[in-house]
């Protein structure tokens, strides 16, 4: 029996097997940010353990940081008090730490993979459970407590029970208007947000080749919202070319070195999965949520699918909709939308501000519309001016923020406000997830632009 | 850390059937700026407990002295998304020892285990059977046994086991820390990590 790429990568991290119990695994890089690591570097203090491999560590201040004035003091005293401990916590330990106002700060999971920190074939953590974004690069990448962002800072282990696998298969040709969010909001909705749990998933299919190294981070990222506590996708040129020449990857002999490890990365052919599945590509339309969870999503010419009938759901179902104020069976098409955010981990990155600017270009922003773009680097930001992107943007009535997490989870100023409506690029449309009562529609970079212009629900492929 | 010891609770339960409760409902992102593990039970289920004014909601159940006990028992699919750990913080400062669904996420899963408070994966028809035992009667005592693996209504005596894995078992019967385990062999990781290819 062959291996699959995900055997093949935990294998090799594994440091200590227990009986009956789980793996000691080795992680090859920590990700670390403000919000989920302060009691934990607490935990240290309480042990006067050391962070072992502060190397191997990297912090980065993104959930709660205002987008707007970043030169200035925080206001708000309680994430001026989580940024503070992050930074004097990263000082006493030797951790890098890119803070606000650093040239390199950015949302964790956008500025890994910039600064070739992320790597195929490593292990990589973060207190986040959007770290499975990293799994693009054949990384395997996943989301962990603060509990065991101490165990990774004073040990650079984890102990985890190997999860199952699973092999999600598209091949075909995405048609014009589909990105990859809407192939991984496609993939949701077929599965819930419980049908990959308990599994690493593996992406393939000629749909993830072709994808650039944004796309797949887009795919990789949303992992999470189908229960799965990864994903990844085999490296290939695209992979080795992305990272070639970025600050932390490897260089001269070191990467040929590396290049030997990365080319085995891939399944074998008689590898087995403990679950496979195949979609056609070609079927897969723009995609919106209508409900309180990722898993509740459709193409967006549909209607709101009817009630399930087993009672339990029944009742979750209406629950949600009723939250949205929305009904079975109605169109998502022409529902009036007052907030557009373009960000996130999920859809931060330069190619989603070029699809976003494809479709506003020329255009003018509706009036009744308020445009959150956040950048998810400082790194996008300099390549959506370099690319000319923002004077189109403004022209068309938008204005940039600075980067951070920013209205994915609203932890900062960036809250919709209750009963609004939003079309979100990011990755979860929560109850109060946005902020305290807001009503959020997950979609893709160019049908949050079309909704931006026109100031509905409206199908991107009639803009173009 | 460190945390108490988990042998046999018997309590009364609180039930909370809604599937997918995610930890941006159990809690709310606003409320993660703590920089010490310290109020989040205040804050446990906030915006299904307050309205906007900040006044209890009388339909929740947590607003409902009819129930009350260390055992909240959820619907389908508990503590999806967000991997804060959080969300098991505001359970346990809550006072709640045991968490009872058909199914959990698996980052929450782990996070209860590492804190001391004990998911039980029941099948849905056992689930369905509590959810009508302390409806029929809030007092119903629920009997959960680490040892034995196995959870047990008191009223109509039915039971069922319950998985978990041999070493966190071990963990928690004995109060054990994972980090203490990963201490002691702290000498082959580091061996280790001189091997890795990156």
């Amino acid at each position: 029996m062959g291996n699959t790429l995900f055997d093949k990568v935990w294998d090799c991290h594994v440091v200590h097997r227990i009986n009956n119990g789980p793996d000691v695994l080795f992680i090859d890089r920590h990700l670390v940010h403000e919000v989920t690591s302060p009691v934990a570097f607490l935990g240290l203090k309480n042990r006067r353990a050391k962070v072992l491999f502060p190397d191997k560590t990297f912090a980065t201040a993104d959930h709660n940081t205002p987008t707007k004035n970043q030169h200035l003091p925080v206001k708000d005293p309680l994430s001026a008090n989580q940024l503070k401990a992050l930074e004097e916590n990263s000082k006493l330990h030797g951790i890098s730490y890119w803070g606000l106002g650093h040239k390199k700060n950015g949302i964790v999971h956008v500025i890994g993979p910039e600064y070739g920190i992320t790597q195929p074939g490593a292990t990589i953590v973060c207190g986040d459970s959007h770290t499975s974004t990293h799994g693009a690069f054949g990384a395997i990448a996943f989301g962990i407590g603060t509990s065991e962002v101490e165990m990774v800072l004073s040990t650079q282990c984890i102990m985890q029970p190997k999860p199952k696998k699973m092999r999600i298969n598209i091949n075909g040709k995405l048609n014009k208007g589909v990105t990859p969010k809407d192939v991984a909001l496609f993939i949701i909705s077929k599965l819930t947000t419980s049908g990959a749990t308990g599994y690493f998933v593996e992406y393939s299919g000629n749909v993830f080749k072709e994808m650039s190294m944004e796309g797949r981070m887009t795919v990789c990222n949303l992992s999470i919202e189908m229960g799965a506590r990864g994903g990844m996708i085999e490296p290939d040129k695209k992979t080795f070319d992305y990272l070639k020449n970025r600050e932390y990857s490897p260089k001269g002999e070191n990467w040929k070195k590396a290049m030997r490890y990365w080319l085995k990365l891939k399944s074998d052919k008689n590898a087995i999965f403990d679950k496979e599945l195949d979609f056609d590509g070609n079927t897969i339309e723009p995609m919106i949520t209508y409900g309180t969870n990722p898993g509740m999503g459709m193409s967006i010419s549909n209607g709101i699918p009817k009630t399930i009938n087993q009672n339990s759901e029944a009742k979750t179902y209406n629950k949600s909709l009723e939250y949205m104020n929305f009904n079975e069976g109605e169109s998502m098409l022409g529902k009036k939308i007052d907030f557009v955010f373009l960000g996130s981990c999920t859809n931060g990155r330069i190619e989603d501000f070029r699809a976003f600017t494809e479709i506003v270009k020329g255009k003018k922003k509706s009036p009744n519309v308020t445009a959150w773009l956040v950048p998810g680097s400082h790194k996008v930001e300099e390549a959506i001016k370099e690319e000319g992107l923002l004077s189109i943007l403004e022209e068309a009535g938008f204005e940039l923020r600075e980067p951070g997490c920013s209205a994915c989870l609203a932890m900062n100023d960036d809250k919709i406000p209750a009963g609004k409506y939003a079309v979100s690029t990011s990755n979860r449309n929560f109850e109060g997830r946005q902020g305290p009562g807001s009503r959020t529609l997950l979609a893709s970079p160019l049908v949050a632009a079309a909704a931006a212009i026109t100031g509905h629900v409206t199908d991107p492929r009639t803009l173009y | 850390m460190a945390y108490d010891k988990f042998n046999v609770l018997e309590s009364s339960a609180v039930p909370l059937p809604i599937e997918n409760i995610d930890t941006d409902q159990i809690i709310p992102a606003r409320f993660l700026k703590a920089t010490e593990r310290i109020g989040f039970g205040d804050n446990l289920f906030r915006d299904w407990r307050y309205n906007s004014k900040n006044l209890p909601k009388k339909d929740f159940v947590l607003n409902n002295n009819t129930y009350s006990g260390k055992i909240l028992v959820g619907g389908k699919n508990f503590g999806s998304g967000s991997s804060r750990e959080h969300a098991a913080w505001a359970i346990y400062d809550y006072g709640f020892r045991c968490v009872v669904s058909s199914f959990f996420a698996d980052i929450f899963r782990n996070n209860c285990l590492n804190i001391g408070v004990l998911p039980v994966q029941v099948s849905a028809k056992f689930l369905e059977n509590i959810f009508n035992e302390i409806y029929k009667n809030p007092d119903t005592i629920i009997k959960v046994d680490l040892e034995k693996q196995i959870i047990k209504i008191i009223g109509n005596q039915m039971f069922e086991s319950f998985e978990i894995n041999e070493y966190k078992k071990g963990n928690m019967l004995n109060g054990y820390d994972d980090i203490d385990y990963l201490m002691n062999i702290k000498n082959s990781i580091e061996e280790f990590a001189k091997k890795t290819p990156l």
